[in-house]
């Protein structure tokens, strides 16, 4: 047998760099939304420890609190990945929820068929406001923000007009219990919501990083008339995108119905706005094409950690608004800090 | 290159600014307790559905910061951004995760924070209710009641007006379906009908002041009293009898005190308006739970704090409460 010489292994091509295990763990997008959910965490620790922090009732006050905010972010940060905003879905919630209400108690539908009715509502609403950015070409910003208003004064309007109230209470979720595990269940002291958030966070990196459906919605974000030209449906993508963000905004409904036994006008009030900052913390950027659901995750914890934190730690109430603006800013600032940082290392 | 430098001076200063800001809030309600003279030492938690910039609301944190200072207690004041029982539930949870002596609640959703309630009774925290909840505090294991009930509000207002010789009123109610302005219309009705007069229910819309003072200078008709169920009734109450010119012959009365209804008390120009002394409903409920954990006792029942009359003879010492947000 001639004996020759051993063919040069894959590190013989010199153009190519092997990053290390370390290298690449720096340079994902969630780093940053970690460190910052460790130093928050830290911080409670050291502040409120004491005061019930660390008790299981601590944290599972945080985790519902991150668990109703990290639904919407998860699906938000799909949206702002394929470069649009959507302000509305503070409004479908309250929206939502109120269709389940009005239906299941003013006009006796069986819950299931009361939150099949919401669900459908909140797809249309969500393809309604697809069709509307796409068609018109305005900023999504513009157009969501037109319908925040639309859906929360439809809510008002039509409630007060059938009801005479502005909250509909008295619903019976021990009749189907189904319905009450399902959306109304604990696991020891933790509400299911946790569940539900930590499963869509997955499917949504899974589909994200694992399909086709993903690389689109980097594409139409990052590059999205290049994305068109390779063939990319960018419109029905982004019209799928603002359905399922009004999907994510019935679920959190849904859940809040209930495990709180009705619904009000002004439920979900503010919640776009957190939903986008939970995401920015996250690693997503503003402008799109770059972002992590996982990473939208921790910015959901972190400001669940936040919300919770501040009234455990005893601070008053007339502070609190101050001490929670100031807290996400340090967090942005820790993350977008370190993922410079890993950027820089990369090189 | 001068900014990366900054960067972590200015991350270390925040920290600290925020670290000093967390351990503030405690130490001055308990440093002021000290110089109360009472022991307390006791750790309360009040959560409201009420904002403390609201101007009512604003009154109640009042008298809740002088019990704490009286009684040397630490007392912890929460409450939503918007009126949302989500949010209020959750308050209550993080406040009962910091296991407090005692809890003060409002509970204007009792079906909502059910689940909250239980779960801090369940931990053995004494529950006081105030201002909301009169009708289900009792069921949910809440110790007692300190406000107002509408019903009995409304049926004092109807007396005092029957007295003033109001024979025919209107009731105006600026948000009905609101379950406790429905009550307050139902008392007047009750005490005016049982002193021989009548009444009729006007509704106006509170969010439009110009629409409200229409409807009720249409609605008058010959009536001769309207009792109004707020500020927002009131003051297009007001405008519409000086338009029409009836100010002399229709008695005006309310329920709730703002700077023009005071003023307009003062000048005589409404008969009276109902006070619910809403500095007792922040106040009471510390000094309860301090005997309630000293000794056990707690009244039974519900403890009323309304209705109160703010009449000319008494308008002017109201007033500078008032500025000073005690009333």
């Amino acid at each position: 047998m001639a004996v020759t010489e051993a063919p040069p292994g894959p590190q013989a091509d010199e153009r190519v760099r092997r990053a290390g295990l370390l290298r690449r763990l720096l340079s994902r997008p969630e780093l940053g939304a970690v460190a910052g959910a460790i130093l928050v965490w830290v911080f409670f620790s050291l502040v409120a420890g004491n005061r019930g922090f660390f008790t299981l009732d601590g944290t599972a006050s945080y985790l519902a609190v991150a668990a109703d905010l990290g639904i919407l972010a998860v699906a938000v940060c799909l949206l702002m990945i394929a470069g649009e905003f959507d302000l509305s879905i503070g409004s479908i919630i309250g929206a939502s929820g109120m269709v389940i209400a009005m239906l299941n108690v003013e006009y006796g539908w069986p819950l299931w068929a009361a939150i099949l009715m919401a669900i459908a509502f909140s797809l249309v609403a969500g393809f309604l406001n697809g069709l509307v950015v796409v068609w018109t070409k305005l900023p999504s910003f513009i157009v969501t923000l037109a319908s925040l208003f639309i859906f929360r004064g439809l809510t008002i309007g039509v409630t007060r007009l059938v009801t005479g109230r502005t909250q509909v209470g008295g619903i019976d979720v021990s009749a189907s219990p189904v319905i009450d595990t399902l959306f109304g269940g604990q696991l020891g002291r933790f509400p299911i919501s946790i569940v539900w958030w930590l499963g869509l966070a997955a499917l949504a990196t899974w589909v994200l990083l694992r399909t086709r459906v993903g690389n689109w919605i980097f594409g139409a974000g990052g590059a999205p008339e290049a994305s068109r030209n390779l063939g990319v449906p960018v419109d029905r993508l982004k019209i799928g995108l603002f359905m399922t963000t009004a999907f994510a905004a019935c679920l959190v409904a849904i859940l809040q119905v209930v495990n709180f036994g009705g619904a009000d006008v002004l439920r979900g009030t503010g919640q776009e706005f957190q939903a986008i900052i939970a995401v920015v913390i996250g690693g997503t950027l503003l402008t799109g094409g770059y972002g992590s659901p996982i990473g939208a995750v921790f910015g959901a914890l972190i400001f669940g950690m936040v919300r919770q934190g501040i009234v455990i730690t005893g601070v008053n109430a007339d502070w609190f608004q101050v001490f929670l603006g100031a807290m996400l800013i340090v967090a942005v600032l820790v993350n977008n800090y370190i993922r410079r940082k890993a950027a820089e290392a990369k090189r | 290159m001068s900014r990366k430098r900054l960067f972590w001076p200015a991350l270390a200063f925040a920290l600290v600014l925020l670290a000093a800001g967390c351990d503030e809030a405690p130490n001055e309600a308990a440093s002021s307790g000290e110089s109360g003279g009472a022991q307390g030492g006791l750790n309360i938690a009040v959560v409201t559905h009420g904002q403390a910039s609201d101007p009512f609301w604003s009154v109640v944190k009042n008298g809740v910061d002088a019990a704490a200072k009286d009684t040397g207690n630490t007392v912890n004041y929460q409450a939503p951004q918007t009126f949302d029982m989500v949010e209020m539930s959750r308050l209550i949870d993080a406040a009962v995760a910091g296991k407090p002596d005692g809890l003060v609640i409002s509970i204007p959703d009792a079906k909502a924070l059910s689940g909250s309630i239980k779960k801090a009774i369940d931990a053995g925290i004494p529950v006081i209710s105030m201002n909301s909840g009169s009708d289900t505090y009792k069921e949910l294991g809440v110790l007692t009641h300190i406000g107002q009930t509408e019903f009995e509000a409304g049926l004092g207002g109807g007396e005092r007006m029957a007295a003033a010789g109001v024979k025919n009123a209107i009731c105006v109610n600026q948000e009905v379906g609101n379950a406790a302005l429905d009550l307050r219309c139902e008392g007047f009705t009750e005490s005016m009908t049982k002193a021989g007069g009548k009444v009729k229910v006007l509704a106006v819309n509170l969010t439009d002041p110009t629409d409200a003072q229409q409807r009720i200078s249409a609605g008058l008709g010959d009536a001769d009293g309207v009792f109004t169920l707020g500020p927002t009734g009131a003051t297009p109450a007001l405008a519409a009898l000086k338009a029409d010119n009836k100010l002399g012959q229709v008695k005006l009365a309310t329920f709730d005190l703002s700077p023009e209804v005071l003023q307009a008390v003062a000048d005589g120009e409404v008969l009276f308006a109902i006070d619910q002394q809403q500095y007792l409903q922040g106040y009471l409920p510390i000094v309860f739970l301090t005997q309630y954990k000293k000794y056990g006792v707690v009244p039974t029942g519900i403890v009323q704090t309304g209705p109160a009359f703010v009449e000319k003879a008494n308008a002017a010492q109201v007033i500078d409460l008032s500025k000073e947000g005690i009333r």
